[in-house]
């Protein structure tokens, strides 16, 4: 098995999630099998709400703060999945059914493994 | 002695089935290309001595498998480090008789193993470059510095997107394995346009000299035979390969005698190869009975190319259904080039009037060569000659390929020298 991250993006134009679109996600959390893919959730604060933090020369060097989200793009990161699947069309497949893929794009990439497998709780 | 080619052309075509079979049973594509590699270099030394064995994909499997498991030992046996990645050393290596017999496997199971081997190397989730190098590489059994070659960039660049891709496949866990009946709508095109983007870059190159690549154009054709053996009867894939042999018949009577591409409607038809046509009519006519009715985007462009194929001349082609079926193409998808091949053909069914508005119809963006010499056409038809000569340099401008450039500056001398000259210049 595999960790992918399905990180929602989709357009702020229309609002944020709507009340019909957090039920979708509450009625798609609840599906049948969901339970043993996702392995956690969080939906984010609209991309207005974001600060961008680089620092400059490494560790205690300048802190540049700015506003905003870090790219200026139609579609903004709304949340995030982690999925853990046997292979990236599973992943796919759950990908597929989450209520943003209609509204916007679901983006899946692996997790990396940072920890050896047999490291993890 | 047995003719060097004929050896190496023997394991390069055994090559692709090998590394299907071994990508299954060793779990890794990663480890099976390069064992396989090595077994290749294995057979070059030892058939000229020995003779091709009966059954060189067997002889060619045995020795891959041993050199993947030295492999897998030496990386197991490397200070620090744990068994490659959890994979399971095997036991000891049986008699080599016996197992070539032990390991010769029923046909339908090589046949599901090459196309998972097509699948997986055809992945939507690669990108289109990554999945010709990948086809190329791996189905075909080219070498990174042919392939390098044949798309223009130094071989360290396509050995770098070669191995970008196999990493991909394994970080992401693009699997190993055939599609369900279900997916497959989805996942057969990303195929289709892997086979369709090589055949399109044989006939017209995106850079150098030559007016088409027949290197490319074999390994195409050679690639779309393979997938109509894994997958018969599969309407697109016959459509697939009916239209690139129609593409192939054309070859002949493609290049000049200076080097420059004869437009389609100054060929000499009688150059074209009629055996070939009529096998991609064959095939046509196969795909329509298979297809039920419903026309994918390869079906219309095989008809189009029919279309054309059968025609007596230019001036006697169906122009009424070329449009038709430049419709129909454009209602399953809108592409600039689609559309501007849609305006020539409106302007010989309708003549340069209709054709110059068709032409100027189309979306401001992007507007290439192609468009300008279609506009430079309709104009000089018109006898608006300054202003296709306007155009004409334009057209040259953007013209990126010697041989496109040397057409369209031979256009513009007719143009210049032809009996009523625009005024002005």
């Amino acid at each position: 098995m595999a960790l992918y991250a399905a990180l929602l993006y989709y357009s702020e134009d229309g609002g944020w999630m709507g009340r019909e679109h957090l039920a979708e996600h509450s009625r798609f959390l609840a599906d049948q099998g969901a339970g043993e893919v996702i392995r956690g959730w969080q939906a984010l604060c609209p991309a207005g709400t974001a600060a961008t933090i680089t620092v400059g020369g490494g560790l205690g060097g300048n802190v540049v703060v700015t506003d905003g989200p870090y790219a200026e793009a139609k579609e903004v990161l709304g949340g995030f999945y982690l999925l853990e699947a046997a292979d990236l069309d599973e992943a796919i497949r759950w990908a597929a059914r989450i209520p943003t893929a209609w509204r916007g794009k679901i983006e899946v990439r692996p997790v990396l493994p940072v920890n050896p497998p047999a490291g993890r709780p | 002695m047995i003719p060097q080619e004929r050896l190496e052309e023997t394991v390069r075509e055994q090559g692709a089935w090998v590394v299907a079979t071994l990508a299954r049973t060793l779990g890794s594509l990663d480890l099976a290309e390069d064992a396989v590699q090595e077994a290749a270099v294995a057979a070059l030394r030892a058939w000229p001595r020995t003779g091709v064995p009966d059954d060189p994909r067997a002889w060619l499997t045995v020795t891959a498998r041993r050199k993947a498991y030295d492999m897998l030992r030496r990386e197991a046996a490397r200070p620090g480090k744990e068994s490659a990645a959890g994979r399971e050393l095997p036991g000891a290596v049986a008699d080599p008789a016996e197992e070539v017999t032990a390991m010769t496997e029923p046909s339908s199971v090589s046949r599901d193993d090459m196309l998972r081997l097509v699948f997986t190397c055809c992945h939507p989730a690669l990108s289109l470059e990554a999945r010709i190098a990948l086809a190329l590489r791996t189905l075909a059994r080219l070498e990174v510095a042919a392939i390098a070659r044949a798309f223009l960039v130094p071989e360290a660049t396509m050995a770098k997107r070669l191995v970008r891709a196999r990493q991909k496949i394994a970080a992401a866990r693009i699997p190993y394995r055939v599609p369900s009946d279900s997916e497959l709508p989805e996942r057969l095109p990303a195929v289709l346009a892997v086979v369709h983007l090589i055949a399109t870059e044989a006939h017209a190159p995106t850079g150098g000299e030559e007016v088409a690549r027949v290197d490319l154009e074999t390994e195409a054709v050679r690639l779309a035979r393979l997938l109509g053996e894994l997958m018969p009867g599969e309407p697109e894939v016959l459509s697939l390969l009916s239209l690139l042999l129609f593409t192939s018949a054309r070859r002949p009577a493609r290049t000049g005698e200076d080097g420059a591409p004869v437009l389609l409607a100054d060929q000499d038809r009688s150059r074209w190869d009629r055996a070939k046509i009529r096998e991609a009519a064959a095939l046509l006519a196969e795909a329509v009975r298979r297809s039920g009715g419903k026309a994918g985007p390869y079906q219309l462009q095989a008809h189009l190319s029919a279309c054309h194929s059968t025609a007596p001349s230019w001036d006697n082609t169906d122009w009424d259904r070329i449009v038709g079926l430049y419709d129909l193409l454009l209602s399953l998808s809108a592409n600039p080039a689609v559309a501007l091949n849609r305006a020539v053909a409106v302007g010989e069914r309708d003549g340069p009037a209709a054709m110059l508005a068709a032409v100027d119809a189309l979306p401001a963006q992007p507007r290439s060569q192609l468009w300008h010499a279609a506009r430079a056409d309709a104009l000089q038809r018109l006898e608006r000659l300054e202003e296709a000569q306007h155009e004409l340099l334009t057209a040259v401008d953007l013209a990126s390929t010697g041989p496109e450039r040397r057409l369209l500056a031979r256009r513009l001398t007719v143009l210049l020298t032809s009996p009523h000259p625009g005024h002005g210049h």
